[in-house]
């Protein structure tokens, strides 16, 4: 009795954070809109921070990449509050949005420090890259490198603070970068019908950060071919930045010691997931993320 | 007709203008003759099509496995390498394996695909999440896809082809599924039919998820179903279809006839889609409570 009482208690315990991903969305509206006001004249604006930590600088230069789209995303939408290269501001500050490029090091105090922090500070804290989200090639590290041979140990952000969005991939690509902060301005500046649109956008993105923290090819394996769900489109093999995965007689062969767990594969892959409704409107959503970067 | 027929802006019954395009084609052309003339035009600079094995220098043919009818996703740059891969070869061919491949080694602007409705999907996913594929999402020119009830693995082509209808594949002109039948044509002439019951457990199991029938993500489908022989039905979808269908109308590349004054006409097409349509929801709704109490994975949200 006790033990089923306890089994039962947990699950409801649990219960209530599965639907929290648009719940959240409108708590997240009401703390920007307090924050906002006496921080910021320019209210339109969202307060983004990068908090960068054992990562390669890979995913800054694709959020650079973006061009005269970054630009006008620093223009118009979003008060870029602290970032390591962009900014020259590298103290964490209270934001809307905070991106957390890398893994954390657990042997290093200020990493730690600073993603707790990061977290501490920000309604939402979006992983980006393979690093922040699966460790990526940061897994491999066995430590002994000059200056610091006991740094030895990184983790995926997700195994020391709730993250709430993961955009995988290595390096992530501009565009996704780009899709995810006019999104994520949508949800917190826009009007009702704009505010339903990013979430069911977010929505994947969300629910991957709450899935864990591990990835590989191994997951088209697992959760695509053994589940009967793979067609061959070979999205996978085009999404591999290591040319790891190769389509053998129609089905992804991954050349499994070349992985780099980023997780661009699996989350590319449209039977890990597919949001029909969101999809089916890609003309429309294109046009109106273009649009906001004209 | 309504949802199973996807948006459209049009529908009609057309085929190529081009007699040697439809010398080797599956239906009428469509495909081809689109690619040629956007190539013509500069719509595009080149485009993923199913190519073969049999022409790739760098497969070996042995007795046990001499590729042909094996498709290869190649990427074509003239209209004679698109003439090399016209019809349909009805094995899985990963065309979205290239997207990426065809903006760098190939260093295209503007890249046209064919593919399976699976294959459109994954195409617009890849536009609004492109996780992996950077700088893809702009280059997609023109997307074609094809009607598709479900797709087969080579292995089920070769077990079909030379087990079933006891023919060579090397000796196979052609395959084609219609009428209920699937027919293969050999090049001396003969011609075996099959029963669809038969080719049924050969199937690919990822294709009973689908519910999409006739590519409603793409810029321009096609098909040979709803039009008479040697015709194709087609639809076009998106702004970027309609901009190329109407330039290749006006260029005189392909004949049509209204889809109303055909037969069978689009009833059959809405027939078809909505038994795909039904048959894999109650796939979807069996995978479910496939287990005791546990069930398989859902890809749809």
């Amino acid at each position: 009795m006790g033990l089923l009482s306890s089994v039962f208690k947990k699950n409801v315990s649990e219960a209530p954070q599965k639907p929290a991903a648009p719940a959240k969305a409108a708590d997240v509206v009401q703390k920007v809109e307090t924050t906002n006001k006496e921080v910021k004249p320019v209210v339109d604006k969202i307060s983004v921070g990068y908090t960068h930590l054992s990562g390669c600088t890979g995913c800054t230069v694709a959020l650079a990449d973006n061009y005269g789209g970054l630009l006008t995303l620093l223009d118009r939408y979003v008060d870029l509050k602290y970032h390591l290269t962009l900014a020259d501001v590298r103290h964490i500050q209270k934001v809307d949005v905070a991106i957390v490029e890398g893994s954390v090091c657990i042997q290093d105090k200020l990493a730690v420090e600073e993603i707790k922090e990061t977290r501490e500070k920000a309604a939402i804290v979006v992983a980006l890259g393979g690093c922040a989200c699966y460790g990526n090639i940061t897994r491999f590290s066995r430590g002994g490198q000059q200056n610091q041979p006991a740094h030895e140990s990184y983790l995926p952000i997700g195994d020391l603070i709730k993250v709430d969005v993961y955009i995988p991939g290595c390096a992530p690509t501009p565009q996704m970068i780009r899709n995810v902060c006019v999104m994520a301005y949508l949800l917190l500046k826009g009007t009702k019908e704009q505010k339903e649109l990013a979430t069911k956008f977010l929505t994947p993105l969300m629910n991957m950060a709450a899935k864990g923290t591990s990835a590989c090819f191994c997951e088209l394996m697992t959760e695509v071919i053994n589940q009967g769900l793979c067609m061959g489109c070979g999205s996978c093999a085009a999404a591999c930045p290591v040319r790891a995965i190769t389509m053998e007689f129609g089905k992804p062969n991954g050349e499994r010691d070349l992985c780099i767990k980023c997780g661009a594969c699996y989350s590319q892959c449209p039977r890990g997931f597919f949001n029909t409704d969101v999809v089916s409107e890609y003309e429309a959503i294109n046009e109106a993320i273009m649009a906001a970067l004209q | 007709m309504g949802a199973e027929l996807g948006k459209y802006k049009q529908v009609v019954a057309a085929r190529s203008a081009d007699k040697e395009i439809l010398k080797g084609a599956q239906d009428g052309g469509i495909v081809t003759s689109l690619f040629a003339y956007a190539l013509d035009e500069g719509i595009i600079d080149g485009a993923i099509v199913a190519g073969s094995y049999e022409d790739d220098p760098n497969v070996e043919s042995t007795a046990s496995q001499n590729h042909h009818w094996r498709p290869k996703p190649v990427v074509v740059t003239t209209k004679a390498e698109l003439l090399a891969a016209r019809g349909t070869k009805y094995n899985i061919s990963p065309n979205v394996s290239l997207i990426k491949e065809a903006t760098r080694s190939y260093g295209l602007d503007k890249v046209g695909i064919v593919g399976t409705p699976c294959q459109m999907q994954a195409i617009r996913k890849g536009q609004l999440y492109p996780f992996g594929w950077r700088d893809v999402e702009s280059s997609i020119a023109l997307a074609v896809g094809i009607f598709c009830m479900e797709n087969f693995p080579y292995q089920s082509i070769l077990q079909l082809v030379e087990d079933h209808a006891a023919m060579k594949l090397e000796s196979v002109k052609k395959m084609e599924i219609g009428k209920g039948k699937f027919w293969v044509y050999g090049k001396r002439g003969q011609v075996v039919q099959l029963p669809l019951k038969v080719t049924h457990k050969y199937e690919q199991p990822g294709c009973h998820v689908c519910m999409d029938y006739v590519a409603n993500l793409a810029d321009i489908s096609t098909g040979s179903v709803g039009s008479p022989d040697g015709w194709s039905t087609v639809f076009v979808r998106s702004k970027i279809g309609d901009s190329v269908w109407a330039k290749a109308m006006a260029a005189g590349v392909f004949e049509t006839q209204p889809i109303e004054k055909v037969k069978p006409g689009l009833e059959l097409v809405s027939k078809l889609a909505n038994e795909k349509i039904t048959k894999n929801r109650n796939t979807l709704e069996a995978r479910k409570t496939f287990g005791v109490g546990k069930g398989l994975r859902n890809p749809f949200i």
